[in-house]
């Protein structure tokens, strides 16, 4: 093929041809040229899209003090190294007797560590706030400029390099201050969300996909299930939020809210629960699932299956003993595919009704939910510059969780393939 | 498979004979187990069906309340200009067209660089290069459209507004919401469009570059045509993946109808919208309720429509070469 590039010889100086020929080449070349450079945008854009994620979950904040630590001493001992009697007393001077009696009730006072007193001082009585925020890029490459700005601009601040997501982002709840609020609920609801989704359209789907590959012959019904199958992978995911939202919200709210087994909490009996979001995205991954999973049984070789029935196996035992065990690494990795396209959704969520406002953890599938996308939609809807950083801390959480469930799908093929050879 | 039916009811009864049990029965041996087992595979399947069913019954049944509703009228649903439900005004042409505006504002930066990158693969790209280049344009498609529409909002309008001064692009607009959109369609355009020219047969080719064409002309001259039905196939099915987008266009290009050709001002997409009203207190019933699944049913039918044009257009056109 690289041989026709080249000019070739014995037409080199005859008039007509040969400048056209140079032209011809040049163009080919240019073209070469775009046709690479339009490849390299998309990698381009994926590498502005991780900057801009990392860039706005990390950098400099500028602290104030609510009270200044140095008004609560009086000796000339700084506010570490107080001890525990004088920090309680700190805290009873400065918070209400019923914030007291909490702190009092959650954990007594005389059970609790210096530490833990201490930092209870500083959360409520000190208590900074953030008031700038700054990018990475401006955090390493402006420090100084920064620095002159606070001390003119915010004279008590304190300059302070903040990572937004930390362990700690992990394990905090929602809060509405977004110094203090973390993706645990987010967090939680998206696994609890995920195992219904997996004990609703795993079964399901593998179910259709054996039925359609080993049972259906070519009668009409089946070609329709066939063409509907892949109909419904077309459809917009907004408008399984619809079908989820008039269907499992409203029409099976007895059983979505969990008023059928007599689990109703008061603030979920409306039907918008884990389970509905769940089982509305079981069915918007069903089609994708189906698909992937035929796709396996089919790669599975016929003599497979005569050698079966040769022994005297039914259809049944010939399917669960021979074409599953073969297909399930396809059907698995098909399965956590479909599965990371379900974590990553929100639109369907956001219509069932995700609550905007959930402080405690999911108690089971019959809890208000919000999952991390939700959560990152909310937090990027906030005009504040904060919610802007805790978003994008979110956002690594949740690329990082896609980034396990595909290693696991490529993990579990490798696997269970050679275990099959 | 019926063939291998005769041979599993066969094998236990020749045992039988072996054995010179006198009951043998030449009628099949009843498995009620199996018959169980078969019907529970044809529900999964029948599911799907259901799902179908259920998707046209509620967006059909809701409409019909929507518009068998006093405020609304057919004919001005249709040719409308304002869509406010505060004032009983439901037309849904600003909403059509700017869920047009960002789905072309898509295409403009989908269709070029799709094809090209597609061009690139199938033709240039050594098997080394492209095992490196698929997969990274994968990742592009695997990410989740939330963070997407954080990117446009905090990365692609403030670079607008920087390029184009912060009084011509308003914070919220279309432009921004449709080329992130674009970006997120380029690895659906490239991987379909780049089977259709893998699917090509090498003769042809080869027919070509004998006849002294560069790789250039082979490629744009004679592959590009012999795959341009699954190409226009791949761009109809981003199209119809492009109206249907929502966290992009819900995050990034306004809230609240606007009927404008500006793709700098902010304006609100079918998709936005719905999202925007199903986000707050809805109550069953009401008329906001209502619209929002009839939005939905012209969404559900303009994809729909999309999509199986996209299919017939594969099934009449495709070139077969054997």
């Amino acid at each position: 093929m690289r041989l026709v590039n080249r000019q070739p010889q014995g037409f080199a100086d005859s008039g007509d041809y040969a400048p056209k020929l140079a032209e011809r080449q040049r163009s080919a070349r240019r073209w070469q040229g775009i046709f690479l450079v339009a490849t390299m945008v998309g990698i381009v854009f994926l590498v502005a899209l991780l900057y801009t994620i990392i860039n706005q979950a990390f950098g400099y904040v500028a602290q104030e003090n609510t009270v200044d630590p140095a008004t609560l001493v009086s000796a000339g001992v700084p506010l570490e190294e107080l001890p525990k009697e004088q920090l309680i007393q700190i805290l009873r001077d400065h918070v209400s007797a019923g914030v007291m009696r909490r702190f009092e009730s959650e954990q007594p006072f005389e059970l609790r560590s210096r530490e833990d007193v201490y930092s209870l001082v500083v959360e409520r009585v000190v208590a900074p706030r953030i008031v700038a925020t700054w990018n990475l890029d401006a955090s390493l490459l402006r420090r100084a400029a920064i620095q002159h700005n606070v001390a003119i601009e915010y004279p008590d601040a304190r300059l302070v390099f903040r990572a937004w997501l930390m362990p700690d982002f992990l394990m905090r709840s929602q809060s509405s201050t977004p110094a203090d609020a973390g993706v645990r609920t987010a967090l939680l609801g998206s696994l609890w969300m995920l195992a219904v989704i997996i004990l609703v359209a795993f079964p399901v789907g593998v179910g259709a996909a054996i039925y359609l590959e080993e049972y259906a012959g070519k009668s009409l019904v089946n070609s329709i299930i066939q063409t509907n199958i892949s109909n419904l992978a077309g459809v917009p995911s907004i408008i399984y939020g619809m079908l989820g939202l008039a269907v499992f919200v409203r029409a099976l709210e007895p059983l979505t809210s969990g008023a059928l087994f007599g689990l109703v909490d008061p603030a979920t009996a409306n039907g918008r629960t884990i389970l509905s979001a769940g089982l509305t995205l079981a069915l918007l991954v069903l089609p994708l699932l189906i698909i992937n999973a035929q796709e396996a049984i089919r790669a599975v070789p016929a003599s497979l299956r005569q050698a079966s029935y040769g022994l005297g196996a039914t259809k049944w035992q010939t399917v669960w003993y021979h074409v599953l065990p073969s297909a399930l690494p396809g059907i698995l990795t098909g399965t956590i595919l479909a599965m990371s396209r379900a974590v990553g959704e929100t639109a369907p969520l956001v219509v069932v009704g995700a609550s905007t406002f959930v402080a405690l953890d999911p108690q089971g599938p019959f809890s208000k939910f919000t999952t991390l996308p939700i959560q990152i939609y909310q937090w990027t809807s906030r005009p504040q510059d904060q919610f802007r950083h805790i978003a994008a801390a979110a956002i690594i959480v949740l690329l990082a969780l896609l980034l396990a469930l595909n290693a696991s799908a490529i993990w579990l093929r490798n696997r269970y393939s050679r275990r099959l050879d | 498979m019926p063939n291998h039916a005769i041979e599993i009811t066969s094998g236990p009864r020749l045992l039988d004979a072996t054995q010179g049990v006198a009951r043998t029965s030449l009628g099949r041996r009843r498995r009620p187990a199996e018959g169980l087992i078969q019907g529970f595979l044809f529900v999964c399947g029948a599911i799907s069906i259901l799902t179908t069913v259920g998707i046209v019954f509620v967006l059909g049944k809701e409409s019909l309340l929507f518009f068998a509703s006093p405020e609304v009228d057919l004919a001005r649903f249709f040719t409308g200009t304002t869509w406010q439900p505060a004032i009983g005004q439901f037309g849904i042409l600003p909403l059509i067209n700017a869920t047009l505006m960002t789905s072309m504002m898509a295409m403009v930066v989908a269709i070029p660089l799709g094809l090209c990158v597609a061009v690139y693969l199938s033709e240039y790209a050594s098997p080394r290069a492209r095992g490196i280049l698929k997969p990274i344009l994968e990742v592009l498609a695997g990410v989740p459209t939330v963070v997407y529409g954080y990117f446009a909002l905090s990365a692609m309008t403030p670079l607008l507004r920087s390029i184009l001064g912060p009084n011509t692009v308003d914070i919220y607009n279309t432009a921004s919401a449709g080329i992130v959109m674009g970006i997120l369609i380029l690895p659906l355009v490239s991987s379909m469009s780049e089977d259709a020219l893998s699917a090509v047969p090498r003769s042809l080719r080869e027919a070509a570059y004998g006849l002294g064409a560069t790789k250039l002309e082979t490629a744009l001259k004679v592959v590009l045509p012999a795959a341009l039905s699954g190409i226009a196939a791949a761009l109809i099915v981003a199209i119809s993946r492009a109206v249907g987008e929502t966290m992009i266009v819900a995050i990034a290009a306004g809230a609240g109808p606007n009927l404008t050709l500006n793709p700098f001002k902010a304006a609100e997409t079918m998709t936005g919208h719905i999202v925007r009203i199903s986000g707050g207190d809805l109550s069953y019933d009401s008329i906001d309720y209502n619209s929002i699944f009839a939005i939905g049913l012209m969404l559900f039918l303009i994809t729909l429509g999309l999509n199986v044009l996209s299919r017939q257009i594969v099934r009449r056109f495709r070139e077969v070469y054997d």
